[in-house]
């Protein structure tokens, strides 16, 4: 049971895909200006992610080492044009939102670095689970940024004004920058200074340091 | 002429696929490390763009659009669904052609690309680059103009990144930021910088 848990909720905060194992940015950074985008992309990840860990444990010790990326990358596919299909069946507009962010699932890092690390070694049902949980850390993530971003760049959480604006007589100067792209890179560093100052095991090993300095007189 | 030209330097500064898409962001983090691999990085995936979009491009035009089976007496078929599929299959195809060209014929551009070359299949650069060409429905000779100019955006933004991080080493950053975290806020602001071309009119 507690193995169990610990693949479905270890990559919320203790392993999570985008802070630590530094997969799946492209897509967070991209989508995050608004709450409701950022869910429905959420759920398409971790839809794909799931059911692709699925098959491929499922075929797993069928499919020939030398061309297992090929045969991974055939079953991503086949899932995302799915998601695709259904979403602009059900969806148009916000589909009309993420544009080629919905086909980049098949080259987002998580999936294809769940199938390779995990599915590959473990039971279907295990690696279902894993999917689900790594869709669960990414999800985290992305909630945290479009949150920050729609709330302080629009005055708004999934299109529900929270604070009034002043252009519509409200007290709020909106923060323009927020919406723009590189607020989320900002964004994504201060969750991950914020993440590694609550768990600091996480916290990277320095390439250099400088050396104390051996005559006090020098540094007067 | 002056269009393709312009097309160019819009795909190399004003959308830059790193800063103003970020695209390719894991491979772009995870491997500038050192500007010398950067370049290498970069390299690979100039050739791979200019090779893969012009060929998803005929794909598209003439085998998958709306109408385009017109030729083979099929003037209703759409095949545009089954897209996403082909354009990864020729990519990962393409990569591996040209590892084994290479490997062959130019040995010592092999040895200094090889470990990038498979990582490149799995570069959202790459795909992204196909999607878009498709969504603003390029022709051929655009199209091969755009892989160019996305691929040395791509990897001038590589290497500028590796650059500041070289030298970004020496410094005394706090703990938590340590790595990751100040590289995000880096690409942040260097993204801010490429902003100020997207006045740029061409």
């Amino acid at each position: 049971m507690s193995e169990v848990k610990k693949v479905l909720f270890g990559p919320i905060l203790s392993n999570n895909p985008i802070a630590l194992q530094i997969l799946g940015i492209c897509s967070a950074l991209a989508v995050t200006s608004s709450m409701s985008v950022s869910l429905v992309m959420c759920v398409a990840l971790t839809v794909v992610t799931a059911f692709s860990n699925l098959f491929i444990a499922v075929i797993r010790s069928h499919i020939p080492n030398s061309i297992r990326i090929i045969v991974q990358m055939i079953i991503i596919a086949s899932l995302v044009i799915v998601v695709d299909q259904v979403l602009k069946a059900f969806a148009y507009e916000i589909s009309k939102q993420l544009s080629v962010f919905v086909g980049l699932i098949i080259t987002n890092c998580i999936v294809m670095g769940r199938a390779e690390a995990y599915a590959m070694k473990n039971g279907p049902a295990m690696s279902f689970l894993d999917g689900i949980g790594n869709g669960l850390g990414y999800s985290a993530m992305l909630i945290i940024v479009a949150f920050f971003r729609e709330l302080l760049g629009a005055g708004k959480l999934l299109g529900v004004p929270i604070f009034e604006t002043v252009q519509n007589g409200g007290w709020y100067q909106p923060n323009g920058l927020m919406l723009l792209p590189p607020s989320a890179f900002f964004v994504i560093g201060l969750v991950i200074w914020a993440l590694r100052a609550y768990k600091t095991e996480q916290v990277e090993e320095p390439e250099f340091t400088i050396a104390k300095n051996s005559r006090s007189q020098e540094a007067l | 002429m002056e269009h393709l030209i312009s097309l160019f330097i819009k795909a190399v500064f004003v959308e830059n696929m790193a800063l103003a898409f970020f695209l390719g962001m894991c491979t772009f983090l995870a491997l500038s490390k050192k500007v010398e691999t950067a370049i290498g990085l970069g390299i690979a995936v100039v050739i791979v763009l200019a090779v893969t979009v012009p060929v998803n491009n005929l794909l598209y035009q003439d085998l998958l659009k709306e109408g385009a089976l017109d030729w083979a007496g099929l003037p209703n078929v759409d095949l545009s669904f089954l897209g996403l599929l082909s354009y990864i299959g020729v990519i990962a195809a393409i990569v591996q052609i040209l590892e084994m060209t290479l490997d062959k014929y130019m040995p010592a551009l092999y040895n200094a690309l090889g470990v990038f070359l498979p990582l490149i299949t799995v570069n959202c650069a790459i795909l992204g680059a196909s999607l878009f060409m498709v969504e603003r429905d390029y022709n051929f000779s655009e199209s091969l103009v755009y892989g160019v100019g996305a691929g040395i955006g791509w990897a001038l933004a590589i290497a500028a990144l590796a650059g500041i991080r070289e030298k970004l080493k020496y410094s005394d950053v706090p703990a938590g930021l340590r790595g990751l975290g100040i590289t995000f806020i880096t690409v942040g602001l260097m993204s801010l910088g490429f902003m100020s071309f997207s006045g740029v009119q061409l």
